[in-house]
């Protein structure tokens, strides 16, 4: 109704009013809601409140609505009409409504107002959460067995492992990281050399950082930092991917061609990833240390210094625990990646819960795992 | 399965709940060889989840279900749907294409699979069918860059790559223009004349309904199951149930029937 539209740009304009008044008396009592102007959104809004506190009110009275003054009702106004009768619970009666929103206040009542029952959730229990905590672990051990198992059938049938999709991936998650790699691994390295050196001088043993820098790189934070890298990259990209094709229906199309997806999907992704590991760790290493070179030939060491500090520090069996980290870390990531990608739900949101869900998942359990080796590697002396 | 006429399907009082929620019950049907058999029904009346468990991709609660003469439900069902699932193609209901490949390769995916097929015989077989659903110029496109209908008809061409004698389409005219819609019936009937192949078609579309079943089941949501069995055009004409008469006469059903 643009004539009544027009009206509420006039500065002191209420498009709805509402009056409370109390008609009769005794026991034919009745409380009346006079209502006046627009009943639409913007108009309800204004009268919520009041309206429903009236109504409950009058719970014991007859409510009578008074609609002689209105001039719209659309469907937002009808809804509120019939929720000011819930409110009420009890008879009322509609005064001085036109024909017109008579079959509108049908409709809406037809429509049905009554909510379902909320659904009552069970109280939240310890051996609940213990449980799913349990099963979702479970459940990503059985991945990984799921995922071996797929592994050990592949020569029955080689060719479902496309040479194509491998080397796609290994282009995705390895040689495309690089640049990435190396950035992250020289800076770190810098960094690394840079805040230990102030403290080392103070002893006289900044020649050290050397070593310090050489260890945990090689040990530690080179296998770490490269899981991390394959995590935000890698891991969320397969989640995303494989997700899309769970929500579109591919997955489904795989399945019924009778193609496991396991093998399709989940196995050139984890063998990509666990082949790119070692050289990605790798590369970090090294541009960790010639960023800490850097430093240390700043600080006034001659290379030949550096490097001899450096070799005498670690061994081969320093890289190759990084190099075998490495490769058990990339497993996970992708593992979980993948997993994470499969079990998307449905609709859009889901791919991005997917994706989310992978990177945590990821970079969690690389640092459990962290973890599990730390305890391995001190108990068999290495 | 029993003697007498050979039968594609054959579906036997099949069930599918949700936890609590159920579906449909006692669903039984049979679909004979070479005949487009339309599953119809309005819509969240089951008939994409019975699909599902006729594919093998959901095991139904209840029930069994036997394709050519194997069983794929209960304890032995899987060895039945992994054999089965070679002699079968599905249409996605939005064509379900990998996105990482043209629409060639898609068609030449269950060929490189299944066949010692060379590449470039591979590559000639997924022309053809390609051809066949009218898409042979856009053999080269992405997924991506192709409409609708084209996706859903190059489906249809991945799903017969491997030409198995028993198809699946959902809802294969769903969201496409009448012209494109009549076409992909047109492309149906001539496939099933030409090729002999069983079609078992999921839709509401009424007019392709008319258009291409020689028989249908209808569910119904309310119902929460089977309501009418037989020719699309005798039930139409002659079914004395309220809710099947409103769906072919696209009547609103009245509250008390519903």
């Amino acid at each position: 109704m643009p004539e009544a539209r027009v009206g509420s740009a006039e500065p002191g304009f209420r498009v709805a009013e509402l009056t409370v008044a109390d008609r009769g008396s005794g026991p034919n009592a009745a409380v009346a809601l006079e209502f006046a102007g627009q009943l639409d959104a913007e108009g309800i809004g204004l009268l919520w409140e009041r309206a429903m506190r009236a109504a409950r009110r009058a719970r014991r009275q007859s409510l009578a609505l008074d609609l002689s003054r209105v001039t719209l009702v659309d469907t937002a106004g009808a809804a509120f009409l019939i929720a000011i009768e819930a409110a009420h619970g009890g008879e009322v009666s509609l005064q001085g409504e036109q024909e017109q929103f008579h079959a509108l206040l049908d409709r809406v009542r037809a429509a049905g107002t009554t909510l379902p029952p909320p659904v009552k959730l069970p109280p939240l229990r310890l051996r609940d959460i213990a449980g799913a905590a349990w099963r979702a672990s479970a459940n990503g051990i059985a991945f990984l067995g799921e995922a071996v198992l797929a592994l050990v059938r592949l020569p029955r049938n080689p060719r479902v492992l496309r040479a194509q999709d491998l080397l796609n991936y290994i282009d995705q998650a390895g040689v495309r990281s690089l640049p990435l790699v190396v950035l992250l691994g020289f800076l770190i390295g810098l960094i690394l050399a840079f805040q230990s050196a102030v403290p080392m001088q103070r002893f006289g043993a900044d020649l050290y950082v050397a070593n310090l820098v050489a260890i945990s790189l090689l040990r530690e934070l080179g296998p770490l930092l490269a899981a991390v890298i394959l995590a935000g990259r890698t891991g969320s990209a397969f989640a995303a991917e494989i997700g899309t094709m769970k929500v579109n229906q591919e997955v489904d199309a795989l399945v019924t061609m009778g193609l496991d997806p396991m093998t399709m999907l989940v196995l050139p992704r984890l063998i990509a990833a666990m082949l790119v590991m070692p050289v990605m760790t790798m590369v970090l290493d090294i541009a960790g240390l010639l960023g800490m070179t850097v430093v240390m030939m700043a600080f006034g060491f001659p290379l030949v210094t550096v490097a001899n500090q450096v070799v005498g520090a670690v061994t081969l069996t320093d890289l190759f625990e990084g190099l075998v980290k490495a490769l058990c870390f990339g497993a996970v990531v992708a593992a979980i990646g993948c997993r994470e990608g499969l079990g998307t739900g449905v609709g859009p949101r889901a791919v991005g819960l997917a994706a989310t869900g992978a990177v945590v998942g990821g970079i969690v359990s690389t640092i459990v795992l962290d973890g599990v080796f730390a305890l391995l590697i001190f108990r068999l002396g290495l | 399965m029993s003697e007498g006429e050979p039968t594609e399907i054959r579906a036997t009082d099949v069930a599918q709940r949700f936890g609590a929620r159920t579906i449909f019950e006692h669903v039984s049907f049979t679909v004979a060889p070479g005949e487009v058999f339309v599953i119809l029904g309005g819509s969240g009346c089951g008939k994409s989840t019975l699909m599902k468990q006729l594919i093998g991709l959901l095991t139904p609660s209840a029930g069994d279900i036997v394709i050519r003469g194997r069983t794929i439900t209960g304890r032995e069902g899987e060895a039945g749907r992994q054999a089965v699932l070679r002699e079968i193609g599905v249409m996605f209901q939005s064509g379900a294409l990998f996105g990482s490949m043209t629409l060639l390769e898609n068609v030449m995916l269950p060929m490189e699979m299944y066949t010692d097929l060379p590449l470039s015989a591979r590559e000639a077989v997924a022309r053809v069918k390609l051809g066949l659903v009218g898409l042979g110029d856009a053999a080269a496109l992405m997924p991506a860059e192709i409409s609708g209908g084209m996706a859903k008809r190059a489906g249809i061409a991945r799903a017969m790559a491997l030409d198995p004698p028993l198809l699946f389409l959902d809802e294969p005219s769903a969201g496409l223009d009448p012209i494109t819609s009549a076409g992909l019936d047109r492309l149906i009937l001539d496939l099933r004349r030409d090729l002999g192949a069983t079609f078992v078609v999921v839709t509401h579309e009424l007019a392709s309904i008319l258009a291409i079943a020689d028989r249908c089941i209808m569910l119904d949501r309310a119902a929460r199951g089977l309501i009418a069995e037989g020719d699309p055009r005798r039930l139409r004409d002659e079914s004395d149930n309220p809710t099947v008469r409103a769906f072919f006469r696209r009547e609103v059903l009245a509250p008390a029937a519903a």
